[in-house]
């Protein structure tokens, strides 16, 4: 029972904060009723028994590209109204999408009723007895982990080739020195004087 | 077997990678001051992983890696050829103020993926290995940012590899799914009761994008421009290490994964093979950059070693593996005489008008470069002209006459560019004289290839002969 209410609610959420991220004013507003709608999705994600799915959804979906899209959105200066004002011109074409899409949907619907996709026999079955999770990380920390470790090398390449065709030292900058900062003592840079009156400070 | 056993299988692999983050840490705190620190030390590790190639043999981590006599001819190949990119590019890149000390660290990492390529006995691995030495040298391709022809050579580079890549990973997916597994082995099984059209499908699209790494046609067109574009220690990398790696890889999967479905795989690579001879031959023609000339000159050398894998057997691939060694040495030699090109206020020159006259100028230069031409156009007495008699050694052994007296005929429409270089620099009005060579490892190192490829390197055809044939038994 208690699943079955979880999945109605976030089975709502979902699909309200998803209209909401269509039809909201302010694209930053968007933004944040899309993270709303992430998580909901995680949390359906979990009811169907996979987690590890959910977890990659807020840690990838919410964490980076969530947050980059908020950066972009304040970043840019968009001209929304302006975006908006084309609404008449493309609804007949926006109306053919959701109609092919919606025949392609109950086609799907069809042929995974009439049990044609045979998921059950496929070559690699999802484990019952443990967590799906654990179940990759058996496999890609044993099996696959040379690729694994050879998958990171790509990556480490990829940042390395990023910095070198980009990064240049500019001359002339002021960079914060932190061991001197911390080096300076009150006596090298604190004076104390008796003022006399009627005389021009020393600078 | 334990993740001890497999990782020690692995040891080449783990001494480069290993020792490339250590020298990335060198790097970040030394600066670009410490590159030729880091140079050295990265030939060193090239070394001393290629002193750990003969350790051991065997299947490592269930099936996804393996090290065997073929591998280790590969890797030894490419390791010698990635440590003389590494020498040859401090000299250039000090020139043009643009050394920076990731050079030689990306080269490492290449090496790695190289490594894996070779050693590759699962699709996955293929595919990682294929793709850590593109990234990098990707990134090499525009390592000298500033220069436009480097950043465009780079730019090209990438959207071509991405395309290979995304024809290869279609080629992959489509032969999971209709074998079942990524394992070379598994993939031989399920071949073995007929080849479905998905799994010829898959087949096809997999040669497609290893003809792309080998740039042959007709997947070689992003190769002038990337060679002309990039620097030239740079150029000298992409037509030694990456091929010999691509072309063992083409090789190992071939055999291993689609063995039983040799005579479809077959006319592929007898049609690549051809194009490849004929366009490399006839485009060079009218080239007047020398290093356009080279690209042409590696796609032609790549379908003569293409023959050798055409014939299908031991013989044939041991020809092949032959071939990319005398290969490597020959445009080695080639690159680095290209590097010697340098008008007096010392900017590299490419024109190959430049070269005129160079017998009366350099006369030690220009014998090492008519050597190189000589061996490269497959000459009699000098040593490039062996693993050309090998290559249709096995296809007349295999009852191919008409291919092999066609590719023999393509060798002589190759030989006329290559000659024509020869004449400039021996009869020609002398052109102004280069820059006088100031770097005595550059010279030794030319003078090392031309004695290899010289008729002197016949001495080398026994040991070559024997490592290249158990190679070529490692995969039957």
């Amino acid at each position: 029972m208690i699943q079955l209410i979880a999945f109605y609610l976030f089975a709502v959420m979902v699909v309200g904060s998803a209209a909401l991220t269509i039809f909201a004013r302010n694209p930053v507003h968007s933004v944040l009723w899309l993270i709303l709608a992430f998580f909901n999705a995680a949390g359906l994600m979990l009811l169907a028994g996979a987690e590890f799915i959910a977890m990659l959804l807020i840690i990838v979906y919410v964490g980076a590209v969530a947050v980059l899209f908020l950066f972009v959105v304040m970043m840019l200066d968009i001209d929304f109204a302006e975006l908006r004002s084309g609404f008449a011109r493309y609804a007949p074409l926006g109306v053919l999408l959701i109609v092919v899409l919606a025949a392609e949907m109950i086609f799907a619907v069809g042929a995974w009723s009439a049990g044609s996709l045979a998921l059950s026999q496929r070559i690699a079955p999802t484990p019952d007895e443990i967590p799906n999770i654990q179940a990759l990380g058996t496999l890609i920390y044993t099996r696959y982990l040379f690729i694994f470790e050879a998958a990171g090398l790509v990556l480490l390449v990829a940042m390395i080739g990023a910095i070198v065709l980009t990064h240049r030292a500019r001359g002339g900058v002021r960079v914060q020195n932190v061991w001197q900062q911390n080096k300076r003592r009150p006596q090298d840079a604190v004076r104390n004087i008796n003022q006399p009156v009627g005389q021009g400070v020393e600078l | 077997m334990s993740m001890i056993a497999s990782l020690a299988l692995t040891l080449p692999e783990l001494i480069l990678s290993t020792g490339a983050l250590l020298l990335l840490l060198v790097a970040a705190w030394g600066g670009d001051g410490s590159s030729r620190l880091i140079s050295w030390a990265s030939v060193a590790l090239l070394a001393i992983a290629g002193l750990s190639l003969g350790c051991a043999n065997g299947v490592a981590f269930d099936g996804l890696y393996k090290a065997d006599a073929f591998s280790n001819f590969a890797k030894a190949l490419v390791y010698a050829a990635a440590a003389v990119s590494i020498l040859i590019a401090p000299r250039f890149f000090e020139a043009r103020g643009a050394m920076r000390a990731e050079y030689p660290i990306l080269i490492l990492l290449s090496s790695v993926g190289m490594g894996m390529m070779v050693s590759a006995t699962d699709l996955l691995t293929l595919y990682v290995g294929l793709e850590l030495q593109s990234l990098a040298a990707y990134v090499l391709a525009s390592f000298m940012r500033r220069d436009s022809r480097s950043a465009e050579a780079g730019l090209k580079y990438f959207v071509l590899g991405a395309l290979a890549s995304g024809i290869l990973l279609y080629g992959i997916s489509l032969l999971y799914g209709f074998t079942g597994t990524t394992q070379f082995g598994g993939v031989a099984t399920a071949l073995g009761d007929g080849i479905s059209h998905g799994e010829l499908f898959g087949l096809v699209f997999v040669m497609a994008g290893l003809a792309f790494k080998i740039s042959a046609v007709p997947f070689h067109m992003w190769t002038p421009d990337v060679y002309e574009g990039a620097p030239t220690p740079v150029t000298a990398f992409f037509a030694s290490a990456p091929k010999v790696a691509a072309m063992a890889l083409l090789v190992r999967i071939a055999v291993d994964a689609m063995g039983p479905a040799t005579s479809s795989w077959q006319q592929i690579v007898i049609f690549a093979a051809l194009a490849s001879t004929i366009l490399g031959g006839v485009a060079a023609i009218g080239q007047v950059n020398i290093k356009r000339l080279l690209a042409y000159s590696s796609i032609n050398n790549v379908g003569f070693a293409l023959f050798g894998l055409a014939a299908g057997t031991p013989d044939g691939v041991a020809a092949t593996m032959s071939y990319m060694a005398v290969y490597i040495v020959m445009t080695l030699g080639s690159f680095l005489c290209v590097l010697q090109m340098r008008n007096a206020a010392g900017d590299a020159v490419e024109d190959i008008a430049s070269l005129s006259g160079l017998s009366r100028t350099r006369p030690g230069l220009a014998a090492a470069f008519a050597i190189f031409m000589f061996s490269l156009a497959g000459i009699p007495p000098l040593f490039g002209f062996w693993p050309k008699f090998l290559v249709f050694d096995a296809l007349v052994a295999i009852g191919l006459w008409p291919l092999a007296m066609i590719g023999i005929a393509t060798s002589v429409i190759g030989a006329f560019y290559y000659l024509k270089i020869v004449k400039t620099m021996y009869f020609d009005e002398p052109a102004p004289a280069y820059a006088p060579s100031a770097s005595r490892m550059e010279n030794g190192l030319i003078a090392l290839s031309a004695v290899a490829v010289s008729p002197l390197g016949y001495l080398a055809i026994p040991l070559l002969g024997a490592l290249s044939m158990a190679a070529a038994r490692a995969l039957f």
